[in-house]
């Protein structure tokens, strides 16, 4: 009558919903889903990079039906998950260094196509760090050879592993141990940072996602759909990390779901170099939304806050919306 | 391979981590909660309005278990479903999203298909050998039945009309509620085995409690005499009251208007008063006011419809003076505390008639005989449990203090037969336990899908303006459903999993049924995020004890 | 079969026979015709099912040995010098974490000053990263070591590094017999790992171990170690059964028996060593050579027996460790401080150990200079207690400021 009908909008953003066949649930809703990374693993309260790692690896788990070997670069994941005598993963796991995840994977997969058993599929875990500084050059050979991997960077912003210090992933003005709120130019440097996506498309591999651990639906068909291609792939999944970003442990997700509503952080997918789709903005929010959020942004706020420097950060994910068209009116910023 | 054969330590079996009971980090633990969502809190009837959505949102099946919710509560969902002012809608919280739920047309919806498909009330329970007597058939006296019959008791309603309904029937317009509907719900109610009497009086309620033996009683006999205000009338002005006005047609009457009504009053009777007037012919129906329009008791949806027909408003204006065929009113202005005052500036209107809509009294003539029941300004007082002081005899709806509405009348005659049956087995009334409410807040509304309202479409101007066809229609089957799911489930958990998937420690697990959950507290950090990213506040963080 | 072929055609084809299943590499002189002919090798669907992969580094080449060894495949890279050096970070990775990925490092100096030809100094770099190091005297132990690196390496869960000298082997035209497919079959089975990335059996591998059990892991390794003394001269003695050639070992002596002197050395120099040896027995110098075939593990045992009784060891190596003494120099050395397991061995009058640095960079270590060293050493020429350079030519380093250092090396 007035509008079409929506079957199952109650909480159609949520994980799951009685309403829906279970096969039309998402994995972590699934009672059976695989746990890739389960409970007793060390990770800081309301970590993101743990909870993304699990998003991934059970949708990855599901769509290639259990056959699933991963192999991790050294950083808080692969720490806060095997100190021993104890494991946290459930699937085949490998560990060797923190700059040659994307090699050890892709020796993997050659192992498994010489031995005919190509059914088994690879995934590769970095973090930031791992990915777009000292793993990049291993990362690039992968995706030049197109080898069989899907490669999965958990971007937080930094090397937290080691305390927080910058990486080519952290953000302009973020506080990190080694861009500290001092001087004229306070926390890190304005600059493009390595925007691994990009480069990932810029070798027109078969696929290239964004996605973060607030939209968990967007996540698993990404991660789906790039199990459902061979070749190399790579998924930029955004993860909050409380210690690092000096926020609440609760405000994780709310905290990722912001970066994309500020258009901080564009959604899309490419596929062979070129965008593919884009995730609209929602909710527009100021960037000044996510950024209030963060002790690592605490001095651009405040007595002596940087409105220019905000201003600055604003115009960058102004230009984000306007390169992705992630909302109708890149230039209006909604202040409330 | 098998655990032994690994090499030392470098290589590990998986899962082994879960030895490491981390939730010995936690400082606040999370806990599930159900919070009193703001619809039914808001709900005179006392429904569990966001239950009986639940039930409503899975469509087919659950659409008679919702209307089975409903009717613990109130027989009258297809009654309610077209005349409630809808407090629900008012504080549901999706109002501050986008638009309320549609909480009112979905009622209408189970009303009308419950009718349809004939579904019966719940049984009785077996009789309990008392005898409760109930003087007056309207929505107070009519629901007070209906639960003391459920309850065994053996009831007798007194009506002095001969038709039963109260004010639904000769108040409410047809256009508004059909009288099949009204026939149909009453009915379902009789034939649970209550016993109604009708165009009996009751004078004396003493008198009567004591020849026909009844163990306790229900005066719910509402307010049936129109207020008449003082207003100088010269002789040949036609002046009446509107329940009179209202009564008449429903008895039969054509009331003489004229082509030119003048309604004194700002309330809902007003507007009904006025529409019912161009529905009967008149050329020109004017609400004189004393207030603005935004200060009007009348509902806004009324006025809109009032004015859709052709209804004028005189905003700020008093009746200083009748004549035939005019009427003399004075513009007023609020003052400070938004109380009108004169202003000295009057104006001669053209009127055929004045119907006056100033609000009812009670005929509370039949309690004479009941010394200790204390009527001041003409009203019943009661307890908290609805108890006048006369030991055993009860009061509810219009004839009691406090708002006057179908809902409250249908929620005080629920209540009344609670206590009374307490009273009668001589148990003291369990207090209900405060329920937290569950505020917009405590809500993370990103999980909620963009969905406007869908709303009920109306009937077309021209025969509004001529018949007493009703005016609103109902939702049909896709969207009452699609306004069901509009529900956020404020407060109590609706099975979306989402604190299954966001727990980074895999600590809350699904326990099978819907909307079973447990926290592992073995692992349980507690971060918050299961609070924090839960859509409808149904978890809480508690501080451990430490 | 025997047949005239480049030593990196050979060492190529003899890997090969050995059905390495993942190939990774980056070229790198003197290492390049191997990789190049294994990658002919794959494409032509000779060697089959191997997959070979065109790495962006050596790092990524080591590296993807590892996981694919990881994933039970046989893994095989080759590298030299600076490629050796680029994998630093993954040697000792592949060993900690007990993957059997053969190397073959064609031996080559460090820079700087960069320098594409031959010495031990890669290799040397790498002495403590827990592989298994062995050096081929010739083009046939090159080939052969390869076939027993494969066998030694998954029997002991090892990584082993095969060194042959950069050009001087490599790229050196002889006659070497390549064992047939049906032999190495027959010393090689198939691949059985230790622990595997396995979706069905999953482990996890790699894990983190801080210091209440890192010192045992390392204990282990360390037993593991020893474990490879005594298993390489079965293999070794296996291999000889299968093909009736000698080769390989731990350690190997030439004409040491009534010996005074011995020359210590490690890879293609001995065969002039050996050369200056029969000469100056004709001479009637009683004087011998004992070849160092193992270097990692260390054969302390059967170092010091073929050393027994010599009254002066002169220790040549290919490398050195600035600021110190020779590596091999210094296990000789400390090897003749300690006492033997068995009472058997007498402990024999102190023999002197003279260490020289020899054919750095290339540099030809030529008979005329190994006979001239010879002779100043037994001339008393020689500070037994300096590091000696082998044909340092200070002619051109007049105008030099060489103090202190001078009296190190005359
Ligand atoms: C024009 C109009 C429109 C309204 N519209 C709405 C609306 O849209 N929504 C809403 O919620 N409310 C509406 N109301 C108010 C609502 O109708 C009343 O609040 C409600 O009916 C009160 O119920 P009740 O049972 O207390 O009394 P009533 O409905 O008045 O019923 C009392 C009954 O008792 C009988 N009675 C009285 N005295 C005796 C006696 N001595 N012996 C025997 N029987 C007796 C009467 O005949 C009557 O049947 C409207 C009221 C009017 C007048
Ligand atoms: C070669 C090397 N350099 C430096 C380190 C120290 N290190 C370990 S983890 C890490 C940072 C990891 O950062 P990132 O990849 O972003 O992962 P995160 O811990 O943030 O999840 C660093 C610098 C190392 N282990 N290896
Ligand atoms: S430092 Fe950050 S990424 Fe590392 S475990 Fe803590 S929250 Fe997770
Ligand atoms: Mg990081």
């Amino acid at each position: 009558m007035t509008t079409d009908l929506k079957l199952y909008q109650i909480g159609t953003f949520a994980a799951g919903n009685r309403l829906l066949d279970p096969d039309e649930r998402s994995v972590q809703a699934d009672p059976g889903r695989a746990n890739a990374i389960t409970s007793g693993h060390r990770a800081c309260q309301g970590c993101g990079e743990a909870l993304g790692a699990r998003f991934v690896l059970d949708a990855a788990i599901r769509a290639a039906g259990g056959d699933i070997v991963t192999a991790n670069a050294t950083g808080c994941l692969e720490v806060f998950s095997t100190p021993y005598p104890e494991s946290a993963w459930q699937l085949a796991w490998v560990h060797s260094l923190f700059g040659n995840v994307a090699a050890v994977a892709s020796g993997i997969a050659a192992a498994l196509k010489a031995q005919g058993r190509e059914h088994v599929r690879v995934v590769a875990q970095a973090g930031d760090g791992g990915t777009v500084d000292i793993g990049l050059g291993c990362l690039s050979g992968m995706f030049e050879r197109n080898d069989d991997v899907l490669f999965v960077c958990y971007d937080n912003q930094g090397y937290m592993n080691t305390g927080v210090q910058r990486s080519g992933a952290t953000p302009p003005a973020a506080r990190t141990a080694t861009t500290k709120p001092v001087g004229a130019e306070p926390g890190n440097v304005f600059g493009q940072g390595k925007d691994l996506p990009r480069i990932a498309m810029a070798h027109e591999i078969p696929y290239v996602a964004t996605a973060t651990v607030a939209d968990l639906r967007d996540l698993e068909r990404k991660v789906e759909k790039a199990m459902s291609m061979h070749g190399a792939r790579y998924l930029h999944v955004l993860v909050p990390c409380p210690l690092g970003w000096a926020s609440a442990s609760q405000d994780t997700i709310r905290l990722a779901r912001l970066a994309t509503q500020s258009g901080l952080f564009p959604v899309f997918e490419a596929e062979h170099g070129v965008v593919t789709a884009t995730t609209p903005i929602r909710q527009r929010v100021p960037v000044e939304d996510y950024l209030v959020l963060q002790g690592r942004f605490s001095h651009l706020f405040g007595e002596h806050g940087r409105p220019d420097v905000v201003a600055r950060i604003q115009a960058g994910a102004d230009h984000n919306i306007a390169r992705y068209a992630l909302a109708p009116d890149p230039e209006v910023v909604p202040h409330d | 391979m098998t655990e032994p054969e690994l090499p030392f330590a470098i290589t590990l079996g998986p899962g082994t981590s879960r030895a490491d009971l981390t939730g010995s980090w936690r400082t606040e633990r999370a806990t599930y909660v159900t919070r009193q969502a703001p619809c039914g809190n808001a709900c005179p009837a006392g429904e569990a309005v966001r239950d009986w959505l639940y039930d409503a949102e899975e469509g087919d099946a659950g659409y008679e278990r919702a209307w089975r919710r409903i009717v613990e509560v109130n027989p009258f969902p297809a009654v309610m479903g077209r005349v409630c002012y809808h407090p629900c809608e008012t504080s549901c919280n999706r109002g501050q999203l986008d638009e309320s739920v549609g909480i009112n047309s979905v009622e209408r919806f189970l009303g009308d298909r419950a009718l349809e498909l004939g579904w019966p009330l719940p049984p009785v329970a077996a009789p309990s050998g008392r005898r409760v007597l109930v003087v007056g058939a309207g929505p107070a006296g009519l629901s007070a039945a209906y639960h003391l019959a459920r309850l065994g008791h053996a009831v007798t309603v007194k009506e002095a009309e001969d038709r039963p309904g109260g004010m639904m029937r000769w108040g409410i317009p047809r256009y508004r509620l059909p009288r099949p509907v009204l026939d149909a719900e009453v009915q379902r109610i009789l034939d649970l085995g209550v016993r109604l009497e009708l165009g009996v009086r009751v004078d004396d309620l003493a008198a009567t409690l004591a020849a026909e033996h009844f163990d306790a009683a229900l005066v719910a006999i509402g307010a049936q005499i129109g207020k008449r205000a003082y207003i100088p009338a010269g002789s040949a002005a036609h002046v009446m009251d509107a329940v009179t006005v209202l009564h008449g047609l429903e008895a039969g009457e054509r009331p003489l208007l004229g082509r030119r009504v003048a309604v004194y009053g700002g309330g809902n009777t007003a507007i009904d008063t006025a529409r019912t007037a161009r529905r009967l012919g008149a050329a020109d129906a004017l609400v004189v006011y004393r207030r603005t329009r935004d200060r009007m008791p009348a509902h806004e949806s009324e006025v809109r419809e009032a004015e859709e027909e052709g209804v004028r408003f005189r905003w700020l204006s008093t009746i200083g003076d009748v004549e035939e065929g005019a009427i003399t009113v004075e513009q007023m202005e609020l003052d400070d505390t938004g109380f009108p005052r004169p202003t000295g500036h009057t104006e001669v209107l053209a009127a055929d008639s004045v119907v006056l809509a100033l609000g009812q009294d009670s005929d509370l003539s039949l309690l004479a005989g009941l010394d200790q029941v204390d009527l001041r300004s003409g009203v019943v007082h009661t307890s908290p449990a609805l108890m006048t002081g006369q030991p055993g005899v009860f009061a509810a709806g219009d004839v009691t203090t406090g708002e006057r509405s179908v809902t409250v009348a249908i929620g005080h005659g629920r209540t009344a037969a609670r206590h009374l049956d307490d009273w009668l087995s001589g148990l003291a009334p369990a207090p209900e336990p405060p329920a937290e409410l569950a505020a917009f807040d405590m809500l993370n509304t990103w999980y909620y899908e963009d969905a406007p309202r869908s709303h009920r479409p109306r009937l077309e101007l021209v025969r509004r303006q001529s018949t007493f066809e009703e005016v609103v229609e109902g939702l049909d089957a896709d969207n009452a459903l699609y306004e069901a799911r509009r529900c956020m489930s404020c407060g109590t958990c609706f099975s979306c999993d989402n604190c299954v998937a966001v727990c980074p420690d895999n600590a809350v697990v699904s326990l099978g049924m819907p909307g079973s959950y447990a926290i592992d507290l073995d692992y349980c950090k507690g971060c918050g995020i299961c609070v924090a990213e839960c859509p409808c506040g149904a978890i809480e963080m508690v501080p451990e004890q430490i | 079969m025997l047949r005239q072929v480049e030593g990196s055609r050979a060492v190529a084809d003899a890997v090969a026979r050995c059905r390495p299943q993942v190939i990774a590499a980056y070229p790198i002189s003197p290492q390049t015709h191997i990789v190049e002919a294994l990658s002919d090798l794959v494409r032509t669907g000779e060697l089959a099912p191997c997959e070979y992969l065109m790495v962006e580094s050596e790092f990524g080449a080591l590296s993807a040995c590892i996981g694919a060894s990881a994933a039970g495949a046989r893994a095989y890279t080759a590298t030299a010098s600076q490629g050796l050096l680029f994998m630093a970070e993954a040697i000792p990775n592949a060993s900690g974490l007990g993957l059997p990925v053969v190397m073959t490092v064609a031996n080559r100096a460090i820079g700087a000053p960069i320098n594409i030809w031959n010495d031990h100094s890669d290799a040397m770099s790498q002495r403590d990263a827990g592989w298994i190091q062995l050096f081929a005297e010739s083009n046939q132990e090159a080939v052969d070591l390869h076939v027993q690196a494969f066998v030694l390496a998954e029997r002991l869960s090892l990584p082993v590094m095969v060194c042959m000298d950069g050009f001087v082997l490599t790229h050196a035209v002889e006659e070497v017999d390549v064992p047939e497919q049906d032999v190495v079959d027959s010393l090689l089975p198939p691949f059985v790992p230790r622990q595997v990335l396995d979706p069905a059996a999953p482990v996890t591998i790699g894990a983190m171990v801080g210091p209440e059990a890192f010192t045992e892991v390392k204990y282990l390794a360390a037993v593991q170690q020893l474990r490879a003394l005594e298993e390489i001269p079965v293999v070794a003695e296996e291999f000889t059964r299968a093909t009736g050639r000698t080769s390989g070992g731990l350690v190997s002596r030439y004409r040491t028996d009534d010996a005074e002197t011995v020359v210590v050395a490690m890879g293609s120099v001995l065969g002039s060593v050996k050369d200056v040896v029969d000469e100056l027995r004709e001479d009637g110098v009683r004087i011998g050579a004992v070849t160092v075939t193992c270097f990692r593990p260390w054969p302390t045992d059967e170092v010091r027996e073929a050393l027994a009784g010599v009254e002066r060891v002169i220790v040549l190596n290919r490398a050195f460790s600035v600021g110190s003494g020779t590596m091999l120099g210094q296990d000789v050395r400390l090897t003749l401080t300690t006492r033997a397991p068995s009472p058997a061995t007498v402990p024999a009058p102190a023999t002197v150990v003279h260490d020289v640095v020899a054919g750095l960079g290339g540099r030809p270590v030529t008979r005329d200079s190994i006979r001239a060293l010879v002779a100043a050493v037994l001339g008393g020429e020689v500070d037994p207690d300096r590091l000696h350079f082998l044909d340092l030519d200070r002619s051109l380093l007049e105008g030099e400021d060489l103090t202190p250092a001078a009296k190190d090396a005359r």
